[in-house]
């Protein structure tokens, strides 16, 4: 990740939010993220997000669970240890099925779990820039991303037009990084790499 | 916007000769199945009525479960499942009709413990004779059709009178709590006749030695995801010839969540049931099975597994199959022909024994489905199919999941 230049907006309402996430399409603007108390029905279309496919990595999860599941009891008790029990047959299928589904559930839990958290960039002992103070508690913040083709006067001005208020300009790391919040983190910022 | 339904010229000629052929079919076999073979006559129209009556029989528990949870997003089409619970009468003086006759006419080859001879030198059956008695099957069988007919009617009667009451707080609030109330009592009735005795007495009971407490549960999952597929085929068709405005992907997404739900619910009391038994291995238990996964049903057996676990799982998995009108009326076809065949495979093996091609009783299916085309079809010509009063209506049209 890399140090990069934002434009902060704050708005006060869902309702001056969404005409302005669309303005900020249009005008073709490199929309970073967009910060909400709630989760907000139809912003994802709004930001032109794309659908996940944390779906896809799940049912992937899932084969490998149970395949692990069925490889490793067919491989104890026909190759390892075959033992008899109750004069069952060694392959017996029916009471691996419950094993096989629990496995199943739990690689597909948990690994949809951490593969949603590394989306997310959410992490215990992570640490992401905060744009604002109130940007997940009563404030919708909108970033924008600056780049070399974009003016940050001319976008605070679209911002504040569009009804943010307390419009600013950040440098900041836009991904995540290890850290703790009661701690500054100005070595971020000060280090060679990231200048 | 189009409110009111009107039968297509189409709709009515396919269930009338969907009629014509399930008649057909029964004046064949009652010539083809004479002496002997007439088990199998009655074994065909026991399953098929017992069958085709539970799957409209989940629409007045759908109506009811959704109710009782508060759920606001199926009252765009409520009417639907409504409709298709209008033909739970007719079904049920139909399936009355028939196991009183395999009662009190003797046929012993579908079940075994009518005959008082054959009783008093069976040690189970006499145990058994308390539960599995004449006057107590038709006691309950009367008992439990009349309230299922009872309950429906109240609900939908309710419904059609709730159009023209005024649009007020207080009428919406009384509105919701009569629901509640009446949807609530028959709850109680679904689960003490679908969810226990009512599959005991009338199919458990073709194996009377055999036992097993899920059986109910599995019956009901069975009748439970075709009653949902059934209500997605006619939203589906209703959605297709321009009615139903108010419904989109949003509600049938939902419908597909639901047949996907409750085929791996299906699945897991079907498991459950054969992996006790496999598990504890005794034989008056094994018995049902058999001829089921060992004998000649063995292909049905496995094709049943295919059909309503494999194939819903992997086509309904995906997000966009559940929101296509197409797709979900092609699974719900495959469920409903999938579930059919379990029924099949619970009747057939404890009755006529021998796994044969079953064009009578298809051809008895093909009657029951024109049946229901016909009595839903005129159902749903009753009423608006929007039940504009409802306080929940909003909710619906602006559902979103």
């Amino acid at each position: 990740m890399a140090v990069k230049n934002f434009v902060v907006g704050l708005f006060d309402d869902e309702a001056v939010l969404f005409p302005a996430v669309k303005k900020v399409r249009t005008a073709g603007y490199k929309l970073h993220d967009v910060y909400t108390p709630f989760p907000v029905h139809g912003l994802d279309h709004a930001m032109g997000l794309r659908e996940t496919s944390l779906h896809t990595a799940g049912f992937i999860y899932g084969i490998t669970g149970t395949t692990t599941a069925l490889t490793f009891m067919s491989w104890v008790f026909n190759v390892d240890w075959p033992l008899n029990i109750g004069g069952k047959p060694h392959f017996p299928l029916p009471a691996f099925i419950p094993i096989t589904f629990e496995l199943t559930v739990l690689f597909a839990a948990v690994g949809m779990v951490m593969t949603f958290c590394y989306l997310c960039q959410l992490m215990p002992g992570v640490k992401k820039h905060i744009f604002h103070p109130r940007q997940t508690d009563d404030k919708f913040v909108m970033v924008i991303e600056l780049t070399e083709k974009s003016n940050a006067e001319e976008i605070k001005r679209f911002l504040n037009e569009a009804g943010a208020h307390d419009v600013n300009e950040q440098r900041a790391e836009a991904g995540w990084w290890y850290g703790r919040y009661d701690k500054n983190d100005e070595d971020v910022y000060a280090s060679p790499a990231n200048a | 916007m189009k409110d009111q339904f009107v039968v297509p010229a189409r709709l009515k000629k396919t269930s009338f000769v969907l009629m014509g052929v399930g008649l057909l079919t029964l004046l064949i076999g009652l010539i083809a199945f004479q002496g002997e073979n007439a088990t199998r006559f009655w074994a065909g129209l026991l399953q098929n009525s017992s069958f085709f009556l539970l799957i409209t029989l989940a629409s007045t528990f759908f109506i009811a479960a959704t109710t009782l949870a508060h759920g606001g997003w199926q009252i765009a089409f409520r009417r639907v499942p409504e409709a298709i619970s209008m033909a739970v009468p007719a079904l049920a003086a139909i399936l009355f009709i028939i196991v009183m006759i395999i009662v009190f006419g003797g046929k012993e080859h579908i079940y075994h413990w009518i005959n008082a001879h054959h009783v008093a030198e069976d040690k189970i059956l006499t145990w058994k004779s308390a539960f599995l008695n004449k006057g107590f099957y038709t006691t309950a069988t009367i008992l439990t059709l009349g309230l299922w007919i009872f309950f429906t009617l109240k609900l939908r009667n309710m419904s059609i009178e709730e159009d023209g009451w005024d649009l007020k707080p207080e009428t919406g609030r009384k509105l919701i709590w009569r629901n509640t109330v009446w949807c609530g009592a028959f709850l109680v009735v679904f689960t003490l006749s679908v969810g226990s005795t009512t599959p005991w007495i009338w199919l458990m009971s073709i194996d009377a030695h055999w036992f097993s407490t899920m059986y109910s549960w599995y019956t009901f999952a069975s009748s439970w995801v075709s009653g949902l597929s059934l209500i997605a085929l006619f939203v589906v068709y209703l959605k297709k010839h321009g009615y139903l405005t108010y419904v989109n992907e949003e509600h049938l997404h939902d419908l597909g969540k639901f047949i996907f739900a409750f085929s791996i619910f299906w699945t897991y009391l079907w498991f459950s049931q054969y992996m006790l038994i496999w598990y504890a291995n005794m034989p008056e238990e094994t018995e049902y099975f058999q001829p089921r996964v060992w004998g000649e049903w063995r292909p049905i057996f496995f094709l049943n597994l295919l059909i309503n676990f494999i194939t819903p799982l992997l086509f309904l998995m995906k997000r966009d199959t559940k929101r296509n009108y197409t797709s979900v009326a092609f699974i719900a076809v495959v469920v409903i022909a999938g579930h059919w065949l379990d029924f099949w495979q619970m009747v057939g093996p404890g009755t006529y024994k021998h796994l044969v091609f079953p064009w009578y009783e298809l051809g008895l299916g093909a009657g029951f489905v024109g049946l229901i085309i016909f009595l839903v079809a005129n159902a749903l010509t009753k009423a608006p199919l929007v039940p504009k009063n409802h306080p929940y209506l909003k909710e619906s049209i602006v559902h979103h999941t």
